[in-house]
């Protein structure tokens, strides 16, 4: 670090600071740099999370191709989405044929026992109904052992990823869960778009209380799978067909996530078509949202939390009083999917942080009600919430706010560059760091690591920036 | 559906794992050196369900025109689109970045029932002002093919408005493979050309096409000509610029890289000005050299008097730089003579300079394709890899995991999407896309090329993965370890 660099940040945030901006919330037209991705994205990536299963895009070869990459860059595994690769023609007159011939294929090179099809803005448009297009490949391919496949429609101008994943797993449930299956003692467990390492961690805190989740989708060996002898065409894991019928049987189902909490889910699905009581909570971040995962889990089970759990509660708040002045009182902009800011509004409020700013490239979430009931009376005061917004929009608010971190995803890095901040990488996608997919979020211990590299990143530019260098902080 | 049907049988399906890698459609893709006469089936469009590693047209002209970091980039679609496309690839600028921003007019449900125009002219009416670019180029999607929208008519009404060109780039994804996007791009270029002051441009100069300054790359190329005497008028479009663009009809002559991404403009440039164009390869030493022998010649040839001392320039030049190269090499090939090398690029013009680059290290490579090559291109590259090799066009996961597995290849060059296979199967990997921080061009970049797959196959790790150990535990142990 030169110099200059220094004296701009003790010089004070002038950088930042423009008093005469009188941004009022996004207002533009254009889109500058996003804070969303596209409708379909979310859906190959829930697909993803069922097992043996390819996620197939109906559309142009290009869609697949820009989403795998996207995707791959996160992971760092492979991410094969499959594509009925639509040309000019196809577009004029249907892209039933290919879609047709692509399931085949996709069956009979990859062994696919489920095809997830979701579709793309240029299927959309020309009018396929590929609802229809599957019950005539059924029919016309009886005699054949064909995969399960599941469709979802995912318009690429309509919504945001997080509506293609939800939609993708509402498929699922709606698809593939269709008869009541004998009561069994398991736990649904609809988690979101969250980290392999998460649901990994949530499958562990469910079996805490002495039953197996059944945990849609599960990527967390397809996207985090270990070195191995033989290349998998399909990565094993993911959450089974044999289960996803099951779920139609289980106690209960419960479902993560307040800014879905109003829409027609699988959870939902389940309540309507089987009686499946439904617990909806936020995403479990931070104490109380975590807390109330484990009262759910407890009501539906009759058990008491482990003890291993709960000492990781105990630690967790032990480090909390290590570690809080550290953070009392910084100012955060918070950044990403709705549930993900929901969440982390919630988790940064219990510390002590001072959420300034929230923002989400999606709109008509109704952010600001499910942060004020998540975050209850430990947020002092409301930051301010923006839907609908892009990074344009979020650099232009911030700069009024001087900000001490951004957290959110690696697409803040720009901001968090020019203002000399950290900015404390989660969620999806990480494109600038290593381990993305091992990122832990939820529960106590995704608390702890959170709090843990949150302080690091403050540690570590209290020293850069100064000029004694303390050994002891 | 019997055409559909006549491809598949009953056991296909039910016993997929014994089933080879290869789709029957896509056999007269592959050709293995040395088993049968040469023939090959290219540009075709890639099969359904068989995850091609290609994009789409869009992709193709986003590719080329994005380093021009002076110009406003608006993506006319749903926000995909742009936003995979943002800060994509490892382009350089020495001066604006505008082009490493994202821009789109994030087209919405109504938008696609009433119509984009209004939607696109607002947002240009909102950019252009807030960047000032030197031009704005306007990217059609496949959305924008099927609605109808005239990008024609709004561009031209927002350039009047704004003063500045705002150029449509019929780019709808669907509207062909990435080639066509090429030409998309070129032909948006071309409105610039010929719009600007050349008087000050020497004869003796060249426009550097088809190189893209990642990492820095086209600078180098500069560096070496401007030690040859010429003088570089445009990148085209490496560190590009608008008015470098609108005055590029002023060079000498083109000089092209990556065949299939600007030869296009490089075409229109020849019939329309008159200049000529020379293809060229900024990768590996032979390539590099000859590529930059051909300009001294080309300029001795048809400039005598202002070239005078061009070759000895030149020789100069690559006497200076192979003396630090090659030792530098040497010691690194001692560690890697013998092993073996899958490439599989976008372009196959790359393709032939890696091969020839591999043989420095003492490295044969055994596989190789491209997504977009020409039955020409494989021909070449057939001629010049050894017997056994694999050559494939537009490949997939499966195969390019099948032939890995096949020749037991020690790194494999590609790209993001193909890294995790590689990775799977505990193979090396050299990133030499359009998203390497790394100079891989010129003199200079064959030392971090082999530097870089010297730092990947010789790591330690690769014995502990699975497919290793179990070979290296197969073959003839210590004495002592077994009873």
């Amino acid at each position: 670090m030169n110099d200059t660099t220094v004296l701009n940040h003790v010089a004070g945030r002038n950088v930042i600071d423009s008093p005469g901006n009188d941004y009022k919330g996004p207002s533009n037209v254009s889109t500058t740099n996003a804070c969303k991705l596209c409708t379909p994205l979310g859906a190959t990536l829930a697909f993803k999370g069922v097992e043996n299963a390819v996620s197939f895009l109906h559309g142009s070869q290009g869609c697949a191709t820009y989403m795998r990459r996207y995707i791959i860059s996160h992971f760092r595994e492979p991410m094969d989405i499959a594509s009925s690769a639509l040309g000019e023609k196809n577009a004029i007159y249907g892209g039933g044929p290919n879609l047709k011939k692509g399931l085949l294929n996709a069956m009979q090179k990859y062994g696919a026992g489920v095809i997830g099809v979701a579709t793309t803005c240029l299927t959309e448009t020309i009018g396929d109904d590929v609802a229809r297009l599957l019950i005539e490949f059924r029919e016309e391919f009886k005699d054949l052992p064909l995969a399960h496949l599941v469709h979802v429609s995912t318009p690429s101008y309509s919504g945001t990823h997080m509506d293609g994943f939800h939609g993708a797993v509402k498929a699922i449930a709606d698809q593939l869960c269709v008869e009541k299956a004998p009561a069994n003692s398991r736990v649904n467990l609809f988690s979101g778009m969250v980290s392999p390492a998460d649901i990994r961690h949530l499958k562990e805190i469910v079996r805490g209380f002495g039953v197996e989740p059944i945990l849609l989708p599960d990527y967390s060996e397809t996207l985090d799978a270990p070195a191995l002898l033989e290349y998998e065409n399909i990565p094993s894991g993911g959450t089974s067909v044999a289960d996803i019928r099951a779920m139609s049987g289980a106690r209960a189902s419960i479902e993560l996530g307040r800014a879905i909490s109003t829409q027609d889910t699988a959870g939902t699905s389940l309540a309507e078509r089987f009686n499946t009581p439904l617990f909806r909570l936020g995403l479990p971040m931070g104490i109380r949202e975590t807390d109330a995962l484990f009262a759910a889990l407890k009501s539906i089970t009759g058990f008491e939390a482990p003890r291993d759990l709960l000492l990781e509660r105990g630690r967790y708040i032990d480090s909390l009083v290590d570690g809080h002045k550290y953070v009392s009182g910084l100012k955060a902009v918070v950044y990403g999917e709705e549930d993900l800011c929901i969440g982390l509004t919630s988790f940064l409020a219990e510390i002590g942080v001072k959420p300034v700013l929230v923002a989400t490239g999606a709109k008509n979430r109704n952010l600001a009600a499910h942060i004020e009931a998540a975050c209850g009376s430990v947020l002092r005061e409301m930051p301010i919430i923006r839907e609908g917004a892009d990074f344009f929009d979020i650099v232009e608010e911030a700069k009024t706010l001087a900000p001490d971190l951004l957290v959110g995803h690696s697409k803040g890095q720009r901001a968090a560059r020019e203002w000399n901040i950290p900015l404390l990488r989660v969620g999806f996608p990480i494109h600038d760091r290593f381990g993305g997919q091992r990122l832990l979020h939820l529960g106590y211990r995704g608390a702890q690591s959170l709090f843990d590299r949150l302080v690091n990143l403050v540690l570590e530019k209290k020293q850069n920036d100064s000029d004694i260098g303390y050994g002891y902080l | 559906m019997t055409e559909t049907a006549k491809a598949i049988t009953p056991e296909v399906i039910t016993c997929p794992e014994e089933h080879v890698a290869i789709f029957e459609e896509r056999r007269d893709q592959i050709h293995r050196i040395g088993e049968g006469d040469f023939s090959m089936a290219c540009n075709r469009d890639s099969l359904a369900g068989a995850v091609s590693q290609r994009a789409c047209v869009f992709c193709g002209s986003r590719v080329v025109l994005y380093p021009i970091a002076d110009a406003l980039h608006l993506v006319h679609g749903p926000i995909g689109c742009a936003a995979y496309t943002w800060d994509i690839r490892g382009s350089l600028s020495s001066g604006p970045e505008l082009h490493r921003l994202s821009f789109s007019t994030d087209l919405q449900e109504l938008d696609v029932v009433f119509g984009g125009e209004k939607k696109l002219a607002k947002a240009l009416d909102e950019l252009i002002p807030r960047y000032e670019p030197k031009a704005a180029f306007v990217y059609s999607t496949c959305i924008v093919g099927l609605i109808g929208d005239d990008l024609a008519a709004v561009c031209k009404a927002a350039s009047a408005r704004h003063g500045i060109p705002v150029i449509p780039v019929q780019s709808e994804g669907f509207k062909g493979n990435k080639r066509e996007g090429y030409l998309a791009a070129c032909k948006a270029m071309r409105t610039l050309v010929g719009t600007g002051d050349t008087s000050d441009i020497s004869k003796l100069s060249v426009n550097i096409m088809g190189d893209f300054n990642l990492a820095g790359e086209t600078w180098i190329i500069k560096d070496y000509l401007s030690r040859m005497g010429i003088q570089t008028v445009a990148g085209i479009t490496g560190d590009g610029r608008v008015d470098d663009l609108r005055r590029a009809h002023g060079a000498g002559l083109n000089i092209v890289q990556c065949s299939g991404s600007t030869q296009d403009l490089a075409k229109m440039m020849r019939d329309d000005f008159g200049i000529p164009f020379l293809r060229v390869s900024w990768i590996g030493i032979e390539d590099v050299a000859e590529s930059l022998y051909a300009i001294a010649e080309h300029f001795e040839l048809t400039q005598p008097e202002l070239a005078a001392g061009i070759m000895e320039r030149t020789s100069k030049l690559v006497r200076e730089e192979l003396a630090v190269l090659m030792p530098q090499l040497k010691e690194l090939r001692r560690d890697l003579e013998g092993k073996k090398a899958a490439v599989y690029v976008g372009g196959s013009f790359k393709a032939f300079s890696l091969v020839k680059a591999f043989r420095h290290l003492g490295m044969e490579v055994v596989i190789v394709g491209s997504q977009t090559g020409t039955e020409e291109d494989y021909r070449e590259l057939a001629a010049i890899c050894a017997p056994g090799t694999i050559v494939v066009d537009d490949a997939n996961p499966l195969e390019l995991s099948a032939f890995i597995k096949e020749k037991d290849v020690d790194v494999f060059v590609g790209g993001v999407k193909e890294r995790p296979i590689a990775f799977k199967l505990g193979v090396g990997f050299c990133d030499h896309n359009h998203e390497r921080k790394i100079a891989l061009e010129g003199f200079v970049g064959m030392l971090n090329f082999a530097k870089e797959i010297h730092a990947s196959v010789m790591s330690p790790i690769w014995q502990f993965v699975p497919r290793r150990e179990l070979q290296n535990s197969a073959a003839p142990s210590n004495a002592g370890e077994e009873a």
